[in-house]
């Protein structure tokens, strides 16, 4: 092992920053990272050993025990359980042999969920030893389970298990037209840079991640702090769920996006940019390598580009967290530490990367600001909505005759995605993933838009058979599970969400409980440090909106009932006693 | 003549320099926000979200967010008030806080801070984690269960003792403090008794061995004082002491 640690700390320059990438590594070769890589690597990085003990433990895709030689984890998004990710996952538990959160006795294997795998067009989905898996069924299982048995190397499994389509269904005023390599930047260079910047400022380009900052003033700021070592950052964390548009973006455009992080390089006097992309999409990474290659063959990556820019691209993975997709949370991933959001201010523009000014930007918003630089902000400002310019790419998911990917100008409305998209009977569409809003069958007039219904690009239709609580449930699950727990409100917050929506959903809830639900979820959402907390509440309060009735007829009539099932608490003490008897039993109530 | 720069706290001007965070003005001026994460001594961490206040209407944490010209600041307010009550009794809940047992009662910031606030129960259902006691150190005793994971000591260690003995790892709720050895225990650290880092714990989660009542339960410090006036007796003038900050307080208290 020593060897194995010290070359990989050798290949890293011994930068601590790379500390994800080397534990990526070992547990690759280990299936978990042992005590003694810990304790051999915190010298070769110049780190205490508690900074690599808080990383491990931060990462969903580290462990400290070993998992099997070969980690199934599959993916519990909504949209794989809609695709009967649920009654598959006992099938795989049964078929290998292996309980859920287990390791199988020889080793061999090990089961586990993991959050959102962004593979929803093509689900239920998973992923084996980081490799993305896709469209899973009991026959492709069956045949997982002989490879896996027979210790096949993921190398010689069939191809067709890894298949990752791209399902672009409706193309736009962006997808329909791409760029030629190198054409943004010559163009920028001929019209000047800061000619550029105005152009893209007329675009009114606004960030796709959601949040919506404007990108050119975003440039601008970092353009003009006194400190002149800046960084570009590519957000390709795209972990909300039901969001797979980057997937599709980097899969079949880089180059387009690897332009416009050049193109910002440029305007903000950038040497060094990173893609930030999740270790989910490991899949992704050899193609992009190549890409990035074939841009420094072009000479439009690295030293002397078009004889005025001095620019290269590094990809770092992320290991299973979906706080990373919030910048601040990144670069602190990109520094190797534990994705826990900063205090802000400072901004990422003044005091990013090692301190650093630094733009984060979305992968559709470096794509479009490529296209922006060669066909001119008018081009881009001409469709949309006044304060929504331009079209946005949707991950097209759930209940719909055909999932994928679409383009739409801003402004148009939820009837006319649906339509297209081949949904009906619909119950309603969760927009923006689990942040973002549920929106009723009463409200398909709304239009896609910041000032409306605004989204990173998760699309999700329900149509009548799916139950609101269910979807609640899973989103509010999700949370607790990803909260990064620096601060109280949402560290405790989301639990007690979980708890108490749990409680609701069960059928133990009583007449007090629904408001206490929603006092707890006003109290996070008010109180929390960055926006996993502001929105972790989302789900249950726009569904408690719409469907309050819902919740209530799941309560008893009755003032109060414990939040556990008192008479299953008694079970150790029966079995200690050796009695089950009528007195050795509880009701829950006195009414009942 | 020179300009004073202001902001309002609750209607009242209060003066700030530049650089000062809402916290640092306030507390200059004796206005108390309540905190436990912060320390004026540290640097500001922003976790706790006891000091949430409202500038201009938006929410902030009062230790990290820089004053500046014409903010107007809500601070003592119901709302306000109720809500760090509600994140409180979080606190509380989150982990095993059994005051009448803890040898901190009295001293313990944490039970301060919750009776300033008028918490009289849990409100939430409680977690009971299962969390372990670390009694390896001859001096110093690290008792998980009630860790709020404020960090103090990990600034303390760093800031102060230019030592690196604690960390905050895991994620969620599942996040907990650990130490800096091979065998995760506290005595295998270089960890000593008059550290600061051993010292700085607003609650009864790091204690120093064999001095837990050496000041009787009715003598200590919140048992005579609420922790706004102790807090900012505490910053007011109080020498860079080797003493651990509750004694220190306590003293001043004594002979004020």
């Amino acid at each position: 092992m020593q060897q194995f640690i010290q070359n990989l700390a050798e290949k890293n320059q011994y930068q601590a920053t790379h500390l994800l990438e080397i534990l990526r590594e070992i547990q690759s070769r280990y299936h978990y990272i042992p005590a003694d890589a810990i304790e051999l690597l915190a010298p070769l990085l110049k780190i205490q050993r508690t900074q690599i003990i808080s990383v491990v433990e931060f990462y969903s895709f580290f462990t400290d025990s070993p998992r099997g030689q070969y980690e199934l984890l599959i993916s519990d998004s909504i949209t794989d359980h809609m695709l009967g990710k649920q009654p598959l996952m006992a099938y795989i538990a049964d078929k290998l042999q292996v309980s859920i959160g287990g390791v199988r006795g020889d080793g061999l294997v090990s089961l586990d969920n993991t959050s959102c795998s962004g593979m929803c067009d093509q689900g239920p989905a998973g992923l084996v030893n980081g490799h993305a898996l896709t469209r899973l069924d009991p026959p492709r299982i069956d045949a997982i389970a002989e490879l896996i048995n027979q210790q096949i190397p993921l190398a010689d499994w069939p191809a067709e298990f890894f298949q990752v389509d791209d399902n672009i269904y409706k193309p736009g005023l962006l997808l329909s037209q791409g760029i030629v390599h190198g054409q943004a930047l010559k163009m920028a260079m001929a019209r000047g840079l800061k000619a550029t910047l105005q152009e893209i400022d007329q675009s009114g380009l606004r960030g796709r991640g959601g949040a919506g900052f404007k990108t050119a003033m975003k440039w601008q700021f970092c353009s003009e702090e006194a400190e002149t070592e800046r960084y570009v950052v590519c957000n390709a964390d795209e972990g909300e769920p039901g969001t797979f548009k980057d997937r599709v973006l980097l899969n079949s455009y880089a180059h387009q996006v690897f332009e416009g992080m050049t193109l910002c390089a440029a305007i903000i006097g950038a040497k060094q940019g990173f893609l930030y992309l999740r270790g989910e999409y490991l899949h992704l990474v050899d193609k992009l390598q190549s890409v990035l290659d074939e841009r420094r063959q072009f000479g439009l990556l690295g030293n002397n580009i078009l004889d005025r820019l001095n620019f290269d691209i590094e990809i770092r993975l992320g290991a299973g967290a979906y706080i990373c997709g919030e910048e601040s949370a990144l670069i602190e991933s990109l520094e190797g530490k534990a994705g826990i959001p900063r205090n802000r201010p400072p901004y990422p523009v003044s005091q990013g990367y090692l301190g650093k000014p630094t733009v984060v930007n979305n992968v559709e918003t470096f794509y479009a600001a490529a296209a922006i630089a060669v066909n001119g902000g008018d081009w881009f400002a001409s469709v949309g909505t006044v304060k929504s310019k331009g079209t946005k790419i949707l991950s097209i998911c759930g209940d719909c005759s055909k999932p994928g990917i679409y383009e739409y100008p801003f402004g148009t409305s939820i009837q006319t995605v649906l339509n297209d998209c081949g949904a009906s009977d619909v119950l309603g569409v969760q927009i923006g993933g689990p942040s973002g809003t549920f929106i009723s069958n009463q409200e398909f007039d709304r239009k896609l838009a910041f000032e409306d219904l605004a989204t990173g690009g998760s699309f999700i239709v329900f149509n009548n058979s799916r139950n609101i609580l269910d979807i609640a449930h899973n989103f509010t699950h999700f949370f607790a599970h990803e909260s990064c727990g620096f601060c109280t409100p949402c560290r405790v917050g989301t639990s007690l969400l979980k708890k108490q929506l749990d409680k609701i959903v069960e059928g133990h809830g009583s007449a007090g409980d629904v408001v206490a639900l929603e006092e707890l979820c006003q109290l996070v959402k008010t109180h929390s440090h960055c926006g996993l907390g502001q929105t972790a509440a989302n789900p249950v309060l726009t569904t408690l909106e719409r469907y309050p009735e819902l919740y209530q007829s799941q309560l008893k009539l009755i003032s109060y009932e414990p939040g556990f099932d008192l008479d299953a608490a008694l079970e150790t003490a029966r079995r200690m006693a050796n009695r089950d008897d009528a007195g050795a039993h509880l009701a829950q109530t006195d009414v009942e | 003549m020179i300009m004073t720069k202001t902001i309002t706290i609750d209607g009242n001007t209060i003066p700030f320099e530049d650089g000062q965070t809402i916290m640092e003005a306030a507390t200059a001026a004796g206005v108390y926000i309540p905190h436990l994460c912060h320390n004026p001594e540290y640097t500001p961490h922003g976790s706790c979200k006891l000091c949430t206040i409202r500038v201009n209407g938006r929410v902030c944490s009062a230790c990290t967010f820089p004053a500046a010209e014409g903010q107007d600041v809500l601070n003592n307010t119901k709302d306000l008030n109720d809500d760090r009550q509600k994140i409180t009794q979080m606190l509380f809940v989150e982990g095993n806080h059994f005051c009448p047992s803890c040898e901190k009662t009295g001293n313990c910031q944490l039970q301060a801070v919750a009776y300033y606030l008028n918490m009289f129960d849990d409100h939430f259902p409680l977690f009971y984690p299962n969390r372990n006691m670390d009694a390896s150190h001859p001096d110093v005793l690290i008792d998980h269960n009630r860790c709020i994971f404020c960090t103090l000591c990990v600034r303390a260690s760093q800031q102060k003792d230019g030592k690196d003995v604690f960390a905050i790892s895991g994620r969620g709720i599942n996040k907990h403090l650990i130490v800096n050895a091979q065998s995760g225990l506290l005595k295998d650290t270089d960890l000593e008794a008059s550290d600061q880092s051993a010292h700085i714990c607003p609650t009864g989660a790091i204690l120093i061995k064999r001095t837990g009542y050496t000041v009787p339960i009715g003598e200590r410090i919140y048992d005579h004082k609420q922790i706004d006036e102790v807090a900012l007796a505490e910053s007011g003038s109080r020498p860079d002491s080797a003493l651990p900050p509750s004694m220190a307080v306590a003293k001043e208290i004594d002979h004020g």
